[in-house]
């Protein structure tokens, strides 16, 4: 167990420094920093002299092995070049924001898609289940930023009740939450569906109902618990979905976290912050990853002799 | 003591065999989310290839005296307009049309793309394994990694927001979950007897990988790369609404979106319209990609 979790998180960490390393190629080969940040009348002499003094000048791997360097062994990520100030304070600010409506999302997600797909598993065919299965086929097709714009006009614009962007108070987060967990739902809930047909075949079932357990206890506490685990499992998987979901949903409620500052970074061109986010995102990305995998391994032995 | 169990739990068969009608009946009715798919995907071909007559208006052309109408059917809208007009009295029903041409193009060339890059590399993983397989997996890993709509966005930063780039940025971002189906596809099949008998008959790699493994893996990435297309256009549309993408006053109809968005508050179909278009197109095409698998491969059924 020990050599399996070693060797998955050098795997990941070598993932994280190749993101790193592709995004900012990427990133400085879309334009030159020092046009960014001089003002358009600069001088030629003045442009070859700010890229000395700011070490742009020098050859592209150089800087990005100045660059990494930096981030690793200081936590440095530079300054932003729009707000002037080190990239890791902006990026701190907006942290709360995302994992609020995130936390809140999957919350949401979770207490409808969880009974929803225990009552379609249990009561397989029926109209609930066809329900859950359109719901599963609707979510797969909705545009996300589409759906937030419906609902900001049915429930911010016709009926009133709440509002449609910022994040002071509470009914804030409503719409975007629920945007958010509309995202999850459908996966989720033909995971709990699935996972439980799975379960409820299994002779222990059986057993259970044989020494006189009710329904409803066998359906929870027997195998709702063991159905639960591949669920565990894909919400660590979920991560880059839930965060290219932050993405979209901040941008359209005007939610102050990440997700809208990577959208507003690329399009001003500030590259630190894009750089860092990219990296942060897939810091979560590959740390979800690998807790699903060491999950699955301490649940399965399996999965460790591969 | 084995076969007497299994005896007991086989199943009785029908002791009469259905009606040819019948059982065609039942096939259809399986399949027939799958057939409303088909016709949904049917209507949008339709509407890309025939925009030109079935649009009432061009999608440029403006009329400013009709402004920001409402639809046909509402108090002050015209049944010259269906769907109203946009800010600059543009017939949104005849954009909406237009629009599909961009979702099409993008949507199949964009999995066209992400199909030949990511078969190619699934097909080398699988079949030569070792390190080959190590470096292919390795590349997806970062690959699933990377933030997806950032990777798209930055790319789009670097190669300019244009229709060909568009399907650039979604065809190198979209490849790896191919290979990851292709890859196991490719492992199952090279060690079973058809392979070995083509291998031992000395036929060359490039044989054996086109003509006895990629005909068998096929159906499985077709399947796949439908409902790739319904999310290639999705994403597409994803991209013009965050302004990477196809520029105003193409009719695109993520760019329609956002362009609607800045009137939400009063004229609510100006994004309600092009949304739904994509949600229908995006649906259709799921159920046609589930209507496939089932009828390629009734195991691969979602349960």
């Amino acid at each position: 167990m020990k050599t399996f979790i070693i060797k998955r998180l050098i795997q990941a960490l070598a993932v994280c420094l190749v993101i790193s390393m592709i995004s900012f190629f990427l990133l400085f080969l879309n334009a030159d920093p020092a046009l960014v940040l001089l003002p358009p009348e600069a001088e030629v002499e003045d442009i070859a002299a700010f890229k000395k003094q700011m070490g742009f000048d020098r050859p592209i791997i150089v800087q990005y092995l100045d660059f990494i360097g930096k981030v690793i062994f200081h936590a440095d990520f530079g300054n932003s070049f729009v707000a002037k100030v080190p990239t890791l304070k902006l990026l701190a600010e907006r942290v709360p924001a995302t994992l609020k409506l995130t936390a809140s999302a999957v919350l949401i997600a979770n207490l409808i898609a969880i009974p929803l797909g225990i009552l379609a598993a249990v009561r397989r065919y029926s109209l609930l289940d066809n329900l859950s299965t359109l719901i599963a086929l609707m979510g797969q097709a909705m545009p996300l930023y589409w759906l937030g714009i419906m609902l900001i006009i049915v429930f911010g614009v016709w009926l009133g009740w709440l509002p449609i962007s910022g994040s002071q108070t509470l009914p804030h987060l409503i719409l975007p939450a629920v945007t958010l967990a509309a995202y999850l739902l459908p996966a989720n809930m033909r995971l709990v569906r699935s996972g439980m047909l799975d379960v409820l075949n299994q002779d222990y079932i059986r057993t259970a109902r044989a020494k006189g357990a009710g329904e409803i206890r066998v359906f929870i506490v027997h195998a709702f618990k063991n159905a639960a685990i591949p669920l565990v499992i894909i919400t660590g998987l979920q991560f880059s979905i839930l965060l290219g979901g932050t993405v979209v949903t901040e941008t359209v409620f005007a939610w102050p976290g990440l997700g809208r500052l990577a959208v507003n970074s690329i399009l001003m061109g500030d590259y630190p912050v894009v750089q860092a986010i990219v990296i942060f995102f897939s810091l979560c990305v590959v740390i979800g990853n690998l807790l699903a995998d060491i999950l699955a391994a301490f649940i399965d032995p399996r999965i460790r002799q591969e | 003591m084995q076969t007497g169990v299994l005896e007991t739990t086989r199943q009785p068969r029908a002791l009469t065999r259905p009606s040819r009608i019948r059982r065609l009946w039942t096939k259809i009715c399986r399949l027939r989310m799958g057939i409303l798919g088909g016709l949904i995907l049917l209507g949008l071909l339709a509407a890309a290839l025939l925009a030109n007559w079935l649009a009432p208006h061009g999608p440029f052309e403006q009329d400013i005296m009709s402004r920001l109408q409402p639809p046909a059917w509402m108090p002050g809208g015209s049944s010259e307009h269906l769907l109203g007009t946009d800010g600059v009295g543009r017939d949104l029903f005849s954009r909406i049309i237009h629009g599909s041409r961009i979702s099409l193009a993008v949507g199949l060339s964009a999995v066209i793309l992400q199909v030949l890059i990511g078969v190619i590399l699934g097909l080398a993983a699988g079949y030569y394994r070792g390190w080959v397989d190590s470096s292919i997996s390795f590349m997806v890993n970062v690959m699933l990694g990377f933030p997806f709509i950032l990777l798209a966005m930055s790319l789009v930063a670097v190669l300019g927001p244009s229709l060909q780039n568009i399907i650039i940025a979604l065809g190198l971002t979209g490849w790896p979950i191919f290979t990851r189906v292709t890859r196991v596809e490719v492992l199952k099949l090279r060690d079973m007897e058809f392979v070995l008998a083509a291998r031992s008959l000395a036929f060359s790699t490039l044989r054996i990988m086109s003509k006895h493994i990629l005909p068998n893996i096929l159906p499985s990435i077709l399947v796949l790369a439908t409902v790739e297309v319904a999310r290639a256009i999705i994403r597409e549309s994803l991209l013009s609404f965050l302004g990477l993408g196809i520029q105003p006053p193409t009719p695109s109809w993520g760019a329609m979106l956002a362009e609607g968005r800045d009137y939400m508050l009063m004229q609510w179909w100006l994004a309600a319209f092009p949304g739904l278009a994509i949600f229908l197109s995006a649906l259709g095409i799921n159920l046609l990609g589930d209507g496939l698998r089932d009828l390629i491969d009734p195991h691969l059924r979602k349960d």
